[in-house]
């Protein structure tokens, strides 16, 4: 690294690790989407082999996506964004390194055990113990690193940003070790220390607050930093900042149940699961709120601005999918929708629509700040990958919301002597058209990725090429 | 209210049930209320003055809740406390409607029950041979079919690997209507030793045997010797013409059907697998599932099958 980059004061270079690493893994796991999307329309794509099967990638993608993509654009950008609004370096430059280089090594067992066929069979949780000790023990550093350097802050206050990203980090660390407990059988073997029902319980209470932890709450953070830095305004309102903030960690926790609506679990705990699964609602919306708010008197710059239109329309999808999650919640609601598409292309509604776009957005503010630039290469190709992004994510959703409300009918529908009018496979038939279309939406998101690696290769080549000069002052 | 304080949980975890779930939904409600209003007044933006800190050049209005949000939250929380009132949620305490999802299911079971049984029972005294030309019948029964046997069977009934075909007219437990019923209604499971304790070679002399019996590519001299083993350890079961047995299920081996044969496989390999490793046929009993309406209509249906199957 060429030493006009260092910042006097911040620890840039594991910020830039971190926002190249989550282009490259954004790419990767896209693709492993795309792929997995296309064996759903021409299933002998997966060539019979088993490390190319369904079962094997789609836990891939999912760990892709979730821990490599999100993860990294959290671990950089959390990195930046208490540095910059604490007015401190990282607490250790080599604990923050191990966070980085740990964290790649956890990916890169996770893309060598899935094919493998190494899994816990826990959703979102897949990999095995020996994996999940290094996580444990990479994310208590971070936690370390990210927390001691707000203990070390030189400002008075803390900036609400960071609240979320230490709610999400130490909300993590308690849901992986718990969720993972496991007694080991072999070296890539364990059992989980729970059962049944209550092992159930416990990895949905899990795999929920993966959702309202890792991509809620450390989304908002990256939201509270970005948006009003690009927006050049202050945020709306910093009361409604403190009754959201503390009302969606509180009532998050609660939520797990609804994925378990009429099964096994007992009907106490799916009525909680659904009551605060609803109530739910309003704080997820603060945060919206206070993200559109903050725009009020800056609208014109979307005009012109394609950062923040990514910035915008990602609070939209947060807005809409959120408001889609306690609807989904209700258990007459669940009873159609529970298994089907619809549940897929909700997931997406929120992991393409909210946080890819809030990430991306962030990434187009930073990455020419991280390499001493100006802005990106070129914000056309910015406006590009905002029309791709923002079509492919319609396309994936609403095909998924006809596939998954026209499987929910035809499963219950019953002809006049009470027997079901449809079997299974009739259902997956009708469902062809549907997941062709969401492999189109799956393969403009990783076209506007493409596009993105080459925004983001001209943007630091172009830095080498000015480094002659002084840098120009990181904004 | 009663068993408030004992039923499914015990007194302290109900009592720690309610304590924390209604303290989440009271503590989010004060939360609410205690931040409702700024003491600041508006500009003429409408925005309020900032709170004074700065992060890194961000700063922070001070505005007030809005007040469609402030509602949609007490809506909720309204709507949870009602719903936690009629519905089982707070610990042991039941609802006022007395809902459970146990009871929903039984009711909307009873209310099908009550409705379609009717349609069912009507072809109970019609006998299974005259039900099978029946159209409509047939079309009833066909859905029961679809729906329950075809998973294993596949939904033109021609079986699969490990599966019978029941369109042909080779029968493990017999075809007539009373063997099918019987299938039908109690399952029914099949077992073929593993004989890998007669050595590589037995096995290999038995499989040439096996082979010749249904006019395959053969090595006669194995196979020779093979018949002896055959008579003397399968015939038990398979008989000495090896046609099987239908109160056992054991099979035909001289019919050239192999319900173990892979499509890529070749029979003699398929014969040397079962000979080595054995084999587990399971149908599972379906009367518990369906009721013995539906395994009437269904055994009818698969009557029907062999039925067409002799007329075409």
């Amino acid at each position: 690294m060429n030493t006009t980059l260092e910042h006097p004061t911040y620890n840039y270079k594991v910020v830039r690790q971190f926002a190249i690493m989550t282009v490259v893994w954004g790419i990767i796991g896209m693709t492993l989407g795309v792929i997995i999307a296309s064996e759903l329309v021409w299933p002998q794509l997966n060539l019979g082999l088993p490390w190319t099967s369904f079962g094997r990638l789609r836990p891939l993608h999912t760990n892709a996506v979730i821990f490599a993509f999100g993860g990294s654009a959290l671990m950089g950008t959390s990195y930046y964004v208490v540095q910059r609004t604490c007015q401190t370096r990282l607490f250790s430059d080599k604990l923050a390194a191990f966070t980085f280089w740990g964290w790649q090594a956890v990916i890169v067992a996770a893309v060598v055990s899935l094919p493998l066929g190494y899994t816990t069979t826990k959703e979102y949780a897949e990999l095995e113990w020996p994996i999940n000790i290094l996580i444990a023990v990479v994310w208590v550093t971070y936690a370390a690193v990210f927390l001691m350097t707000i203990k070390q802050r030189k400002t008075s206050h803390i900036y609400v940003a960071n609240w979320f990203y230490a709610a999400f980090i130490l909300t993590i660390a308690v849901l992986h070790i718990v969720n993972n407990a496991a007694i080991p059988v072999t070296p890539m073997y364990s059992t989980s220390i729970y059962a049944g029902a209550v092992d159930a319980m416990v990895q949905w209470w899990y795999g929920h607050n993966a959702v309202g932890f890792f991509l809620t709450a450390g989304f908002l953070g990256m939201m509270y930093y970005f948006v009003p830095k690009q927006a050049e305004r202050p945020v709306y309102s910093y009361r409604l900042s403190i009754v959201h903030f503390w009302a969606l960690i509180m009532v998050y926790m609660w939520a797990g149940p609804h994925h378990l609506h009429y099964t096994a679990l007992p009907n106490w705990t799916q009525s909680l699961g659904m009551v605060l699964s609803i109530i739910l609602l309003a704080p997820s919306w603060g945060g919206m709120i206070n993200g559109m708010m903050t725009l009020s008197g800056a609208w014109h710059k979307l005009r012109t601005d394609p950062i923040l239109r990514f910035l915008v329309v990602a609070l939209s999808f947060y807005g809409m999918s959120t408001f889609e999650g306690p609807m989904m919640a209700v258990k007459t609601v669940n009873a159609l929708s529970h298994y089907t598409d619809w549940t897929i292309g909700h997931v997406h509604a929120g992991a393409l629509g909210w946080v890819a776009m809030i990430t991306i957005g962030s990434m187009y503010h930073l990455i020419p700040r991280l390499f001493g630039r100006v802005q990106m290469h070129s914000v056309n190709l910015i406006a590009v990958h905002f029309w791709l992004a923002t079509i492919g994510t319609v396309l994936y959703i609403a095909s998924m919301w006809v596939n998954g409300i026209m499987q929910g009918l035809m499963w219950r529908a019953i002809n006049p002597d009470g027997t079901l009018m449809y079997t299974f496979v009739e259902a997956v038939e009708a469902s062809a058209p549907g997941y062709f279309v969401r492999l189109i939406g799956g393969l403009f998101w990783v076209t506007g990725m493409l596009i993105m690696a080459y925004n983001v290769y001209m943007t630091v080549k172009r830095r080498e090429a000015v480094s002659e000069q002084p840098a120009p002052q990181a904004a | 209210m009663s068993n408030l304080w004992g039923d499914s949980l015990s007194g302290f975890w109900s009592a720690w049930i309610i304590v924390i779930s209604l303290g989440t939904i009271g503590i989010s409600a004060w939360l609410l209320f205690s931040n409702r209003h700024t003491d600041k007044t508006p500009d003429a933006d409408g925005n309020v003055e900032t709170t004074g800190h700065a992060a890194d050049g961000i700063e922070e209005y001070d505005n007030a809740l809005p007040k469609w949000w402030f509602q949609l939250f007490v809506g909720t929380v309204v709507f949870a406390l009602g719903y936690l009132v009629l519905y089982p949620g707070l610990g042991n305490f039941q609802g006022l409607l007395g809902w459970s999802q146990e009871k929903q299911w039984e009711q909307e079971v009873a209310q099908a029950e009550e409705r379609f049984a009717p349609i069912f029972e009507q072809y109970q005294e019609i006998p299974i041979p005259e039900l099978a030309k029946d159209q409509e019948a047939m079309q009833v029964a066909e859905r029961i079919f679809l729906n329950n046997c075809a998973v294993c069977h596949g939904s033109n009934a021609r079986g699969g690997y490990g599966f019978p075909n029941l369109t042909d007219n080779d029968w493990l437990y017999g075809g007539e209507p009373q063997n099918i019923v019987t299938t039908l209604t109690n399952g029914r499971n099949g077992l073929m030793p593993s004989w890998q304790q007669l050595g590589e070679d037995n096995i290999e002399n038995l499989t040439q045997y096996v082979l010749s019996l249904s006019g395959e590519d053969h090595d006669s001299a194995r196979a020779d010797k093979g018949e002896s083993t055959f008579m003397s350890v399968c015939a038990a079961c398979h008989g000495p013409d090896a046609t099987g047995n239908t109160s056992l299920g054991s099979a035909n081996l001289t019919d050239n059907i192999w319900l173990y044969k892979k499509p890529e496989q070749s029979v003699a390999d398929s014969i040397r697998q079962t000979l080595h490793n054995g084999r587990n046929g399971h149908m599972p009993a379906q009367a518990t599932y369906i009721g013995e309406d539906k395994v009437h209509l269904v055994a009818a249906y698969v009557y029907s099958l062999r039925y067409d199957n002799q007329e075409g």
